[in-house]
């Protein structure tokens, strides 16, 4: 196969990912009148952002006084203190806009009797600067990303946004100065290759999740962006952050909700004991999901795990009555049967905790400019390169994602990312800029290696591997000696994804050929993963080290002194660097430094 | 099926919105789909062509398809993984911390 004839399609904007970053940013882009092309691997609404349930979260105060202030404090704190006061500031004042805008573009909320949009309790939002609970999560039934996208999407058909479905972009394109001027990308029905020659790329391709064994990802999720940013020259920050739920089916990764441990569901051990009454005697299963989490893989590595391999906890709820499992867990039942073929009713569900969401990503500001460090300044913008939602760290997450702020970074950061092309396209020569000689270079050498060799490494088996080496050195819990083995063991894995060999070499809809190309972004993700994770000695938010305990020195095992800083892990040479915190909010006083308890 | 038609569909099967969608036809198009007629192929191609929060009612059984095909495939999807996962031994991995 030859790629010696690559055309070139010239748009004022590119973005790549439909999900509701890169929806959100195309309806501000497309209503500005500049001609704009997303990209996506999928059908827009068959995006990741579908699965999304509990809500978005605003400091509407429909039900009872809140402010954007109290949401602010309870993401810091969420965020272990590492999230970026300036960007959480500005995410949570948004929020009320963003919202009321998607309800015009006809987002069908729940509502009061009223007829205003119904917000219910979420874990972690409080009144009052940490008080008391308050209802800030806002909506869909239990559909409200599915009912999102939608809305987004059919804002983009009216807005004319051109779509580019079933397309995977490859490769970023910098020039010599460093600035960004498009992707390539490969049309699965022809197999051809394309140059996106773009004045602003804007990415939008979500998470991760798929690096881990345990995921409740969907296939999708392989960090395409994280992939073609790291082999362009930018820094990925804080990949050692990942949140976990604790409560995935054991082997499918399946979610199962809190809200089967709210209806009186107990975790059990090999023995059948209620492990959490000794890990938190009065939460018990109602703990925090890294409390909950971290107590089952310590029944697991004590030997306490059930089957055959102790590998695993199980979910009970056969006490319960059969009428109200039916009636209040009906989506479970059918979850638990299909994916763990067990009948909840009858025996209990086995369980692990299970890889949920990236909190780092491509670094940029809360303009959603991606930024870099030069010189003495860490946060210089990409001319032309833009990024929002998961695949992206403003930080609004820091450490540890507050429930629901998901939704709302993807909204605000979307929009905020359309918002600053459109005003920097305005500063920039009406002409696009010449791409460089060897635009397609890379992506050219990648799919001709691919075509060339015969014999190597199974995508396949590659693939299970690395998902196997993460879940086992870089899970919930963390040990220095298992992530040392880690970074040598993924580095293992990096060499046998540049030996990985299809036998399929058609133009056509070849998906070895895209789930090569894939695995080449995931391994960028798991290496930056397992280094800076071995790299941080310390305790925070997600990131917990059985060498970085809880003391009353350092509460939780978190380290400020030493380790309130940015990871930047850079693919060159795999270096890392590090960036201070913003502590510093837009407009209202520094939320000062605490210990993170509830 | 063609192999390219075949791979499209594959694709449509495993890059879903949904970690559950994909699993499911993802494995009931390795061990299933082509034991089916031309008829139920077809059926399921259109099935796997609807959104997953469309899709995911029917193979529950908490919505019923009209089309008799659609219905037959169903059935079968809505057996295939609890059948092939009898017990929960066998599916698990030693893949947390050791």
């Amino acid at each position: 196969m030859s790629y010696s004839n690559i055309s070139v399609r010239k748009y004022d904007a590119v973005i790549v990912g439909a999900g509701g970053a890169g929806l959100r940013a195309a309806i501000q882009l497309s209503e500005s009148g500049l001609k704009t092309a997303v990209l996506s691997k999928v059908f827009p609404t068959r995006s990741h952002t579908v699965a999304a349930q509990g809500g978005v979260s605003a400091s509407l105060g429909n039900s009872e006084p809140d402010h954007w202030h109290w949401h602010m404090y309870d993401t810091v704190k969420g965020s272990d203190w590492l999230g970026d006061q300036d960007a959480i500031e500005f995410m949570c004042r948004k929020a009320p806009e963003v919202v009321v805008e998607l309800e015009h573009f006809g987002m069908p909320f729940d509502r009061t009797d009223e007829g205003k949009i119904y917000q219910r309790p979420f874990g972690g939002h409080m009144s009052n600067f940490g008080e008391k609970p308050v209802r800030r999560a806002c909506a869909a039934a239990d559909r409200t990303g599915h009912a999102m996208l939608h809305a987004l999407y059919q804002r983009n058909v009216r807005a004319r946004t051109q779509f580019f479905v079933e397309w995977m972009a490859l490769d970023l394109i910098r020039d010599a100065d460093g600035q960004v001027l498009g992707v390539s990308a490969i049309e699965m029905e022809t197999g051809e290759v394309s140059i996106f020659h773009a004045k602003a790329t804007i990415f939008a391709t979500g998470g991760a999740g798929r690096i881990f064994y345990s995921s409740t990802n969907a296939f999708i999720n392989t960090g395409d962006g994280l992939g073609m940013a790291a082999r362009a020259g930018i820094p990925l920050e804080d990949m050692e952050f990942w949140q976990f739920h604790p409560t995935g089916v054991a082997g499918a990764g399946v979610l199962i909700t809190e809200g089967v441990r709210g209806e009186g569901g107990i975790l059990r051990n090999a023995s059948g004991e209620r492990f959490m009454e000794r890990y938190a005697p009065n939460a018990k299963d109602l703990a925090s999901r890294d409390v909950v989490s971290r107590a089952m893989v310590t029944e697991i590595n004590e030997g306490r795990g059930c089957g055959p391999n102790k590998d695993f906890v199980t979910l009970d709820i056969t006490h319960l009555p059969p009428e109200t499992i039916m009636k209040r867990l009906p989506g479970i039942r059918e979850i638990s049967i299909q994916f763990a073929g067990i009948d909840p009713i009858k025996a209990p569900i086995p369980v692990v905790p299970t890889c949920h969401y990236q909190m780092g990503g491509i670094p940029t500001n809360f303009r959603g400019q991606v930024v870099v460090p030069v010189g003495d300044n860490p946060n210089v913008p990409v001319t032309g390169f833009y990024a929002a939602g998961e695949c992206a760290c403003a930080s609004v997450h820091g450490a540890n994602r507050l429930g629901t702020n998901s939704l709302l970074d993807l909204l605000v950061f979307g929009k905020a990312s359309g918002e600053a092309v459109v005003e920097d396209l305005k500063q920039m020569p009406v002409a696009h800029k010449d791409l460089p000689r060897d635009a397609i270079e890379r992506t050219r050498e990648r799919l001709e290696r691919l075509d060339a060799r015969t014999s190597g490494e199974s995508e396949a088996a590659t693939r299970l591997d690395l998902q196997r080496v993460m879940q086992a050195h870089c899970g919930v819990f963390r040990f220095d000696d298992m992530l040392k083995q880690g970074v040598q063991k993924i580095l293992e894995v990096e060499e046998r994804v540049h030996r990985v060999a299809i036998k399929d070499k058609s133009k056509v809809w070849n998906t070895a050929r895209i789930e090569a190309l894939e695995l080449e972004n995931l391994i960028e993700v798991a290496k930056s993963t397992m280094i800076s994770a071995e790299a941080r000695k310390e305790s925070r938010g997600a990131h917990v080290r059985d060498d970085a305990p809880d003391t009353p020195e350092r509460p939780n095992g978190r380290n400020d002194a030493e380790w309130l800083k940015h990871t930047l892990w850079h693919r060159d040479g795999n270096r890392l660097d590090y960036k201070p915190v913003n502590l510093t909010p837009l407009t209202v006083e520094t939320i000062a430094l605490k210990t993170r308890s509830y | 099926m063609r192999q390219e038609e075949l791979n499209r569909l594959r694709w449509r099967c495993t890059r879903r919105a949904w970690l559950e969608l994909d699993l499911l036809l993802g494995e009931f198009l390795d061990q299933r789909f082509a034991g089916l007629s031309e008829a139920q192929q077809r059926a399921f191609v259109v099935l796997a062509d609807m959104d997953d929060h469309d899709l995911w009612p029917l193979i529950n059984g908490v919505e019923e398809s009209e089309d008799a095909q659609q219905a037959a495939v169903l059935a079968m999807l809505r057996e295939s993984r609890s059948m092939s996962r009898p017990a929960v031994e066998a599916q698990t991995s030693p893949v947390v911390n050791p």
